[in-house]
């Protein structure tokens, strides 16, 4: 019998941060309100008693000079996790992250490495309206020299921020702040202080014959009620959770639209140039694009910037409802 | 007085079987007469040489990694050293001052050995730098190519004064800085013409590149000092006694992220010494309509700073030591401004005339030479010959041509090695090519 723990993702990432400085003296955390405050959003909750002020910093309110500082610090042989409050903040940071950590490995032709892991909420929250609201997916996973990681449960997000912390190069680990207070269960093998899920691999949640639904984050969540409604109508939907976004694991998306010959992608961000976007191009270049009876559909954001009224925050994110409609456009029934 | 000096030193030499150089002025005094004269500026024994790294070593003999380290600077003169004075003290530019009660010291004391490694290490940096100007002229190097020529003194001045052990990183004005910090001539033109033999195998170009306790070489203007600022974190985090220079120009001087490193270096105390080469030009604006405040040693507000003469090799290091001891007490980080100048343009596509006048860059290069300044001074107290000097220039152009043709005979990286180093210790992976069929390799 395996034991199941009911643990939340903000429980889980805490955890994971927990046991990785414990493991390694190298590792260390930075970011606005991370130490006293125990986390902005209570991730690093209990963190600074623990570990103290050397390897839990409160930083002041400057990205890029926090940003920059932690890399310098990776380049010197530590192992920082930079926290942003949220990734919105992270654009004023963005060419640390990008020039200076991403591209570092490669321009020194390996002798530099940067092992650092930027992380924080992305995308939408709850009424925070606009500037507070955007996804950064679609931004990071553009680049080349970074990972991007985007869990969606409490062992996803635990086996994947375990993984990022050990990993010597820059990633970008995207958690979402609806998420931080939803109980999962976690099997007893995730209670391991050695547990851990290697990126660039995405996991079947949910096996089905009809159509193949790929999400990342939130979304899977959405995805997985979409398809306990459909089950009822005799449609088995197959749900796809990305883990990674770069490197994309797109075999596991390519073996499932072959066995299901239809795609809907989901995400919470913005249509254009998107995770959906590139999942599309990425069949199309594939050997499953033969196996397609219609063409892939992408189910997004809406194309606006976030609003605040709550009726018009509603529908400016994919709902469960319209997952099934999309379901149903591309089965054609 | 001189000739009996001579005497009595070479039979010194005789007796004692060592070198006179190791034998202070007031050693053989000692010997010679009962009292000692009252105001010999060379009283003093030369200081013990600081340890070295065998890399510093070979920049102290003037060696690279290609050559077989030798006894020392190769020099043949028809006059034994006894002839030269072995130390002299010079006068240097007093420092001007913010938030500090003290500065540094006012005279330098210069051995020698000091004195002529100092010069070689700027002629190389001075000679590498015309060699780059002449390849990127004739097409062979391309892209940004920005020249560190008159501003030698700052890099030959702070490495002399730190440890190898100690940590440096720069803007994109970086090929002295390179050098200095042990990477190769040849590794550094071969990394400018894109060639395999390059520092970074020709991945980077000039503004990327890097070595041992040296992080570049950064494009981006501004974005070295927060990272500078995270190497001096990890130094005091790893308790190794250990600080990082940091390196920026007059024009990043007004980057916001340097007073957000300002802000937590200080508030931290991090053993980072903040240092503005101020060549008087952001590119093609001056100083004084880029910036509200010229003073850039003032900039760091709550940093204790020091306004230093960039062009005198001695002002440099001595500024660059107060800088370090007050580092490495743990009083946290303080700001330097070295007042220099650039001979070339920003970079090789500015001819460098149109913002300023020819006059005043002859003017410099005739009173301000950093290089005809040291030797001037070797010259004008004996510390060395004309002839050794020109053997030095001569040694130097030959290793310099050397490099360079090794930098355009190396071939070009392979085409393999396209999509290598993306990542770090990581499992090959396949990397999209300009088409969905074209499906490469990459290897860490």
């Amino acid at each position: 019998i395996q034991a199941q723990f009911n643990v939340t993702v903000r429980d889980a990432l805490n955890q994971a941060m927990d046991e990785e400085l414990e493991r390694d003296e190298r590792v260390f955390l930075l970011g606005e309100e991370v130490a006293q405050y125990d986390g902005a959003y209570k991730v690093s909750r209990g963190l600074w008693k623990k570990y103290g002020d050397k390897r839990i910093i409160d930083t002041p309110i400057s990205e890029m000079g926090f940003a920059g500082i932690a890399v310098g610090a990776a380049m010197a042989g530590l192992r920082p996790i930079c926290e942003f409050m949220t990734f919105n903040f992270s654009m004023q940071a963005i060419d640390q992250v990008i020039n200076s950590a991403a591209k570092t490995c490669y321009m020194s032709a390996g002798l530099q490495a940067v092992p650092i892991v930027f992380r924080g909420p992305n995308g939408a929250s709850a009424g925070v309206a606009a500037q507070h609201s955007q996804c950064f997916a679609a931004w990071y996973a553009h680049c080349p020299g970074l990972k991007v990681v985007s869990p969606w449960n409490s062992e996803d997000a635990k086996g994947l921020l375990k993984s990022s912390i050990r990993d010597d190069n820059p990633v970008v680990f995207l958690e979402n702040e609806l998420l931080y207070g939803v109980p999962f269960e976690m099997s007893e093998e995730a209670q391991s202080k050695d547990f851990t899920i290697p990126i660039g691999k995405a996991k079947v949640e949910r096996a089905g014959s009809h159509i193949t639904l790929v999400s990342h984050s939130r979304y899977v969540g959405h995805c997985l009620d979409a398809a306990a409604v459909l089950a009822k109508e005799g449609i088995e939907c197959e749900v796809i959770n990305l883990r990674t976004i770069r490197p994309m694991d797109v075999e596991s998306i390519e073996a499932s639209v072959m066995k299901t010959n239809h795609l809907v992608t989901v995400e919470g961000g913005w249509p254009q140039f998107g995770v959906g976007a590139e999942i599309c191009a990425r069949i199309m270049e594939g050997s499953a694009f033969n196996y397609l009876d219609s063409p892939v559909t992408r189910v997004t954001g809406v194309d606006i910037p976030m609003p605040y009224a709550k009726i018009l925050e509603d529908h400016s994110l994919p709902q469960i409802k319209d997952i099934i409609f999309s379901v149903k456009k591309t089965l054609n029934v | 007085m001189k000739t009996m000096l001579a005497i009595i030193s070479n039979a010194l030499c005789r007796m004692t079987g060592r070198n006179a150089l190791l034998i202070g002025l007031s050693e053989y005094v000692t010997l010679t007469s009962p009292s000692p004269p009252a105001s010999a500026q060379t009283q003093r024994q030369p200081p013990k040489p600081p340890p070295v790294s065998t890399r510093a070593a070979q920049l102290v003999s003037g060696q690279t990694t290609d050559q077989p380290v030798g006894p020392g600077a190769r020099v043949v003169v028809s006059r034994s050293f006894a002839d030269f004075t072995p130390q002299a003290t010079f006068d240097i530019k007093k420092c001007d001052l913010h938030r500090l009660e003290e500065g540094p010291p006012l005279k330098a004391e210069l051995t020698r050995d000091q004195g002529l490694q100092y010069y070689r290490t700027m002629q190389t940096v001075r000679r590498m730098e015309l060699k780059a100007d002449q390849l990127y002229k004739q097409k062979i190097i391309r892209g940004f190519c920005h020249l560190y020529d008159g501003q030698e003194a700052c890099a030959a001045g702070i490495e002399a004064s730190i440890n190898p052990t100690d940590h440096l990183i720069t803007a994109y004005r970086a090929h002295g800085y390179t050098y200095t910090r042990g990477v190769s001539i040849k590794e550094i033109l071969a990394e400018l013409t894109g060639r395999k033999g390059g520092v970074a195998k020709g991945k980077g170009g000039s503004m990327h590149m890097y070595a041992p306790h040296f992080y570049g070489g950064n494009g981006i203007v501004g974005a070295q000092v927060p990272l500078g600022a995270g190497i001096a974190l990890a130094c005091q985090y790893q308790g190794n006694n250990q600080l990082c220079v940091t390196l920026y120009g007059d024009g990043a001087a007004n980057q916001g992220q340097l007073f957000e490193s300002f802000n937590m270096a200080a508030l931290w105390k991090l053993p980072c010494i903040f240092i503005c080469e101020n060549n008087k030009y952001g590119m093609g604006t001056s100083v004084e309509r880029a910036s509200a405040s010229i003073d850039y040693y003032k900039r760091g507000d709550f940093i204790p700073g020091i306004r230093v003469d960039g062009m005198d090799v001695l002002c440099v290091r001595e500024a660059t030591k107060f800088a370090a001891d007050h580092c490495r007490s743990g009083k946290g980080p303080i700001v330097m401004e070295l007042q220099t100048y650039r001979y070339h343009g920003h970079s090789m596509s500015d001819p460098g005339v149109s913002y300023r006048t020819r006059e005043e860059i002859q003017e410099v290069r005739t009173k301000s030479d950093p290089i005809s300044m040291l030797k001037e001074r070797m010259l004008s107290n004996n510390m060395a010959s004309v002839e050794e000097f020109k053997e030095i220039d001569v040694d130097i152009r030959k290793q310099v041509e050397e490099a360079a043709q090794f930098a355009t005979s190396d071939p070009e990286p392979p085409l393999e090695d396209l999509c290598n180093h993306i990542f770090y210790n990581n499992p090959p992976l396949e990397v999209r090519g300009t088409n969905p069929w074209s499906k490469l390799k990459s290897v860490s």
